[in-house]
């Protein structure tokens, strides 16, 4: 089940450190780090479902 | 299938028939169209069951090319089963290993057959004239017992007219045409199946955007007998290539050439003798054997069966390479035709046996359009993102094992499971998956020689440590029983934690349902079920 509630330990931290991560890369190289971040990121979750639960949410517009 | 192509082997030579002197059609019970790996093995499958069938084809024997070079396990016990399996074996080169690099990384290595206790390797490689000659050897030795099979070839079909008993044929020959009735006609013609194109019928599905050049090279080399396969080769002949031993010292390499080719150019030896030199390095001498650009296609018919007319192979349905999913599941197509209609025509079961023909082989087709759709994404990313992905994928996978199982470089051909099937009866939970209602038997040894080759050509009752008769009449026929105590092997394949097993066993070798004891009702009202009767 996928978690949308509150979860991270510490957001503000965790966001800053996602925007961080991002200076100085050309456009390319960033969504390149974005794509191996989103792989490591599904292995940590792991289950299929849950995936595919946070791919709809993801596709629906803001 | 191109008429008048230079042959490699000719097996069938045109003899005039008596029938083309007959006033009227000659009748026929059953006509197999097309006389490559497919056909050949349903002429073998039904003539071996005493069903008279009759193949004709518009060549003479086998077309040149290496093309089809990997048989797996699967095709390998249904080849078994039709007596052709002993000769593949002993020219094919057997593998079970392959590897994947990236650039000039080994990402990772597999082993196809970790399990020990079968009778066939995970794969032989053999070229396909040479599985087609086997094939034909075999109707040859069935033909000297008395099996009632006949080729034609130089017989060309130039018109079908089914209706709701069989089929007219009209067929070209040399010495003009002539026509023929047939009761069931099976439609082996290939991808471009004429057949198929006669009667109007789609083959609808995808088309890649890419093309492959393989090179058959045949030379004295050291490599392992290995799959090798590599994304972004260092050596720069394609986006992608594989080496691939078969027999002969001819080797099968193949480059991903990418969509906007000049094909002739490219077929230029000089221009393939660059790609395959930067492959093997400048010190390498070999002959180029057979080249061809391809470019391929995911598709399949709606339907299989079409009344009196049934679609097996390529002409039914079309998969990219990548897999060894083509003349694979034409093979599975004909295990799981051959002994239903065999059935239907001995009145041994209904007429509505063969729609599930049609079903489990839509399933089976399905599963390897799947597959190969999904590896051939990978291959050849179709967008941006989809190659951004791939990319950080590769590079993951050098350093990180999870990363290498989304690697894909074709997900190789593994028996399919007719799970959900209206034939499949009980199951037991106790009992291991990979043996459940719609699998095919996985193979082990016994006292007596390796299972599947004791099962009978019907139905069979396998009894692992449980009491049951020796044999049980049911539906008009006797069921046979295959009793066997446990063994390391069959605790693993058929046991798991149940205490003793009943089988019932298709004629293809596939589980048709299973029980812990012996219980006669249970038994005969699966049995009733396997043969469409439900």
């Amino acid at each position: 089940m996928l978690i949308t509630a509150p979860n991270l330990s510490r957001p503000d931290d965790s966001y800053a450190r996602l925007i961080a991560l991002h200076d100085g890369l050309s456009e390319d190289e960033s969504h390149a780090l974005n794509a191996r971040l989103i792989l490591i990121l599904m292995n940590q979750i792991g289950d299929d479902a849950v995936l595919a639960q946070a791919m709809e949410l993801a596709k629906k517009p803001t | 299938m191109t008429a008048h192509s230079t042959l490699a082997f000719t097996l069938y030579p045109y003899a005039r028939s008596a029938d083309q002197d007959r006033a009227e059609p000659a009748y026929h019970k059953v006509v197999v169209v097309g006389g490559g790996p497919v056909g050949l093995a349903m002429a073998l499958d039904l003539g071996l069951r005493g069903v008279p069938v009759l193949v004709l084809d518009d060549n003479e024997g086998v077309g040149e090319g290496s093309r089809a070079i990997c048989f797996s396990k699967r095709c390998l016990e249904i080849c078994d089963r039709l007596g052709a399996a002993g000769p593949m074996m002993g020219k094919g080169v057997v593998w079970n290993v392959g590897k994947v690099f990236h650039d000039d990384r080994l990402l990772y290595e597999f082993n196809l057959s970790p399990e020990g206790g079968h009778a066939f390797p995970a794969f032989i490689n053999l070229q396909q004239p040479y599985f087609e000659k086997y094939l034909h050897d075999a109707i040859l030795a069935a033909q000297a017992k008395g099996s009632p099979i006949e080729m034609r070839g130089g017989n060309r079909v130039t018109q079908v007219t089914p209706d709701a008993t069989g089929a007219t044929l009209q067929i070209d020959t040399r010495d003009g045409p002539y026509s023929l009735r047939t009761d069931w006609l099976v439609a082996c013609d290939g991808a471009r199946s004429p057949l198929r194109g006669m009667l109007g019928l789609n083959f609808d599905g995808r088309v890649f955007e890419d093309n492959f050049l393989i090179a058959d090279v045949r030379m004295q080399a050291s490599f392992p007998t290995e799959r090798w396969f590599w994304f972004e080769p260092h050596f720069k002949s394609g986006a992608s290539a594989l080496l691939h031993k078969q027999p002969d010292d001819v080797w099968r390499i193949d480059f991903q050439l990418g969509w906007d080719i000049d094909r002739k150019a490219e077929l230029d030896p000089a221009k393939i003798r660059a790609r395959v030199d930067a492959m093997l390095g400048p010190d390498v001498s070999y002959d180029l054997v057979w080249t061809s650009i391809y470019t391929f296609q995911c598709r399949r018919m709606d339907r299989f069966r079409h009344g009196r007319v049934l679609f097996a192979g390529d002409s039914a349905h079309q998969v990219s390479p990548f897999g060894a999913r083509g003349a694979n599941s034409g093979l599975q197509d004909v295990d799981n035709l051959g002994w239903k209609l065999a059935a239907v025509m001995a009145g041994q079961a209904p007429d509505a046996l063969l729609d599930s023909y049609d079903s489990e082989r839509v399933h089976g087709a399905d599963e390897n359009i799947l597959n190969s759709s999904r590896a051939t994404d990978f291959i050849t990313p179709k967008s941006k993102v989809s190659k951004l992905f791939r990319d950080a994928v590769l590079g993951l996978a050098a350093t990180l094992p999870f990363a290498r199982t989304i690697v894909n470089s074709g997900r190789l051909s593994v028996p399919c499971t007719y799970d959900g099937s209206t034939l499949n009866g009980p199951d037991h939970a106790a009992m291991p998956p990979r043996s459940r209602p719609g699998s095919a038997c996985p193979d082990a040894p016994t006292p007596e020689g390796w299972l599947l080759n004791r099962l009978t050509q019907g139905f069979t009752l396998l009894t692992i440590d449980a009491h049951a008769p020796d044999s049980l009449t049911a539906q008009g026929q006797i069921l046979p029983r295959l009793a066997l105590t446990a063994t390391p092997e069959l605790t693993a394949r058929y046991l798991g934690q149940a205490k003793s097993a009943i089988y019932l066993i298709r004629p293809d070798h596939h589980v048709a349902a299973r029980w812990e004891t012996y219980d006669e009702p249970a038994v005969t009202q699966a049995f009733a079920r396997a043969l469409g009767k439900e």
